[in-house]
């Protein structure tokens, strides 16, 4: 009985928990797919509906003149038949051919006055009849050659789902340039101070020399000083010597914020491998030069491997080295700075280009993420459970 | 020239010239400054090997002096100048920030976001560690609860401008409010103080799986042997989670604590994009920016000021490491 009893309980648990870390797996992951699914739709649907209701039909107002072709006289009148969704203006929004009707109207302060199916008054007497299959009737007073009224309607249009924002993105707003622009930043930033820290984490790990231990304490305790101090002296250094505001300096910026957490990982990671093999090398008369390079650095590829993402991801990422440290126009923005700066400015409210260009940036991050998040992971362990 | 074949041709010589570096001087040393042959033979494998370390961080040292050690005393004595550079104003500027309205709310608010956001990620990181820990699928949801973390936080910005925006046609917590029968949408970065609360909200949605999957390590790590004890005593989940392992995880708690903390610090890029530290949301890393290229004076004393917020920690830290090292 009471063992029945925990098993019972037990399962309960388990359903809590399951449904306890569905609840926050969807929480997670809500806005993020919010702006997926905005990035593909049209911009009218976008004002229209929320992103939620995308796989649904919009609701969306049209106006367009009644056609004057065709008009036959009836008595005193002009009669004109057709059908709305294949009037100039409006036929390209129902590729399909045919919609729904939910309202129309002959104002344009009231465009849904009157129902479908129902008839409506026109202002000099004439009628307009619009069913909900969108077919058409006007008796018009006046000769239709002589212009012809408008009719304003409500129609369903079909969910609609584009790669136009993305080529507006990309060509109209040199989001095109300011993603090779990231890209030329983090190639470099990313290979350079994994060189210059695995030859300093090997002396540290491996050499004995007096101030050994009062190097890696520096190097923790510069892993936390604040970016923002380099930001004003180094600039003005680099513009005395003649960088400037370009991609070199932030290359050399990169590095040098890069270094202290290449250095801790990397160390943490060489003083874990196995001494035998270091110490026989040496009996051997390997030198260190030689022993690094041929058996400490393709040991440490795991450690290279998760700084060379954290250093690839920060990169990328970043804004605020990108904003001080290369100059402000247009042919050298990277993404980031391109919409801080440019396109939440003047593409304000246009939520599906911001939608699309905050997709192109965090695209490739992403990838990276999936694929390599193991060595994300190792490295994150390595360098806060250990140290810290 | 093109940035690209720039940044390839960078790519070959700072490789190159690592490696050149590190090869050429090894060689220099090992064959003409000291070399191993001779009477002198021995006393020279001992220099060579004394100087050889240096040899390895020269770079290293050098990189981390110039764009870490020798800002902390840079930007202090440029803080101590006015905004031309020109004159020597001694603490001016400091006076002036501490005179300041928008840097006594910054620095209010900075306290706020060091106090909330480590503590909200910590929490949800444990109890995302705690509930996805031996669970079937358990790695499916921390790899997406974890995803943020790749994110820029512009784009993590943009990603909640859909979430708040003032249309309940866009906003998903206007479209929530409408469905509830509130009447007309909010734009919620402009409620006064709550707002910050809002901004920080993304913050900890970043970092809650850095802090999920550093616990979670910490969690595994845990005695079986403890665990068990407590539940043939009968302990509940509860207890057993508050009582047993979050004891034995404190340590990686505070490390984990502290890690974002500092993050919190540097962090401007939320503010700057959301609000633009409008609406009575400045922090002190985007208000630093309000004076960069305009007043380097007044900026780098606010940077230094988030300096001697870091100290405390960095002094910590630097213990720890040192203790670990003994």
């Amino acid at each position: 009985m009471s063992t029945h009893n925990v098993a019972g309980r037990k399962s309960a648990l388990t359903w809590v928990v399951n449904i306890s870390v569905i609840i926050m797996v969807v929480a997670w992951l809500i806005p993020t797919v919010g702006l997926l699914v905005s990035s593909f739709r049209e911009r009218d649907q976008i004002s229209q509906t929320g992103w939620w209701l995308a796989p649904l039909p919009v609701e969306q107002a049209f106006r367009a003149r009644v056609p004057a072709e065709g008009a036959t006289r009836d008595g005193e009148r002009f009669v004109v038949e057709g059908n709305v969704f294949t009037l100039q203006g409006v036929a390209n929004a129902f590729p399909g051919g045919g919609g729904n009707v939910t309202a129309f109207g002959t104002r344009s302060i009231q465009p849904g006055e009157f129902e479908a199916g129902t008839t409506a008054e026109l202002r000099d007497g004439g009628t307009l009849t619009v069913s909900d299959d969108g077919t058409l009737r006007a008796e018009l007073v006046e000769n239709p050659e002589e212009g012809t009224p408008f009719v304003y309607f409500f129609a369903e249009t079909p969910p609609k789902f584009t790669l136009d924002n993305y080529r507006t993105v990309l060509s109209a707003d040199n989001m095109d340039i300011a993603f090779i622009n990231t890209l030329t930043v983090t190639i470099p930033a990313t290979i350079i101070p994994i060189l210059i820290a695995a030859f300093a984490a090997y002396a540290l790990a491996w050499m004995q020399f007096p101030g050994r231990g009062l190097l890696i304490a520096a190097v923790v305790g510069l892993l936390v000083v604040p970016l923002q101090l380099a930001l004003v002296p180094m600039l003005s250094l680099h513009t005395q010597l003649g960088i400037g505001q370009s991609f070199v300096g932030i290359w050399l910026a990169h590095t040098g914020f890069g270094l202290p957490l290449a250095i801790y990982l990397l160390r943490n990671y060489m003083v874990g491998l196995p001494r035998d093999i270091i110490e026989s090398a040496k009996v051997d008369g390997a030198t260190d030069f030689e022993i690094f390079v041929r058996i400490v650095l393709p040991l440490s590829f795991p450690a290279l491997a998760s700084f060379a993402i954290f250093q690839f991801l920060w990169t990328w990422n970043d804004l605020l080295v990108a904003k001080v440290f290369l100059p402000s126009n247009d042919a050298s923005k990277v993404m980031t700075v391109k919409i801080a700066d440019d396109l939440l400015g003047s593409r304000g409210g246009d939520w599906g280009i911001l939608a699309t260009a905050a997709f192109v940036s965090i695209g490739v991050p992403l990838v990276v993420f999936f694929t390599l998040q193991r060595y994300l992971v190792r490295g994150l362990l390595a360098g806060s459970v250990k140290g810290g | 020239m093109n940035p690209l074949v720039q940044g390839l041709i960078t790519i070959v010589i700072g490789v190159g010239g690592c490696v050149g570096y590190f090869y050429l001087s090894n060689l220099v040393v090992d064959h003409l400054i000291f070399p191993a042959k001779g009477k002198n033979a021995g006393r020279n494998i001992n220099r060579a090997n004394k100087v050889r370390p240096w040899l390895f961080l020269f770079p290293a040292i050098f990189a981390l002096g110039l764009y870490l050690v020798y800002p902390v005393v840079g930007s202090f004595w440029r803080s101590l100048f006015n905004r031309a550079g020109t004159d020597f104003i001694g603490l001016g500027n400091y006076m002036a920030l501490a005179a300041s309205d928008e840097f006594r709310t910054a620095v209010l608010n900075n306290f706020l976001w060091v106090l909330f956001v480590p503590a909200g990620a910590t929490a949800f990181g444990l109890l995302a560690a705690q509930l996805t820990d031996k669970m079937r699928w358990g790695n499916v949801a921390k790899s997406l609860i974890f995803m943020p973390m790749a994110i820029s936080f512009v784009g993590a910005s943009l990603i909640w401008k859909f979430v708040y925006a003032n249309n309940a046609d866009i906003g998903l917590i206007n479209a929530v409010r409408e469905a509830l029968g509130a009447s007309g949408p909010i734009d919620v970065l402009q409620i006064p103080f709550w707002n910050n609360f809002f901004l920080m909200v993304i913050l900890i949605w970043i970092q809650t799986g850095f802090a999920m999957v550093i616990l979670s390590a910490a969690l595994r790590g845990i005695p079986e042997e403890t665990v068990e004890a407590a539940v043939i005593d009968g302990a509940n989940p509860f207890q057993i989670f508050f009582k047993i392992k979050v004891p034995q995880m404190m340590g990686t708690i505070v490390v984990v604590w502290t890690t974002i903390t500092i993050l919190v610090l540097k962090v401007f890029d939320i503010v700057y994009t959301m609000t633009g530290g409008n609406f009575g949301t400045q922090i002190l890393p985007s208000y630093m920016m309000a004076y960069m290229f305009r007043d380097d004076g007044r900026a780098t004393a606010v940077a230094f000021v988030i300096m001697l917020i870091v100290l405390p920690v960095m002094i910590w830290n630097i213990r720890q490491a040192r203790r670990e090292l003994r």
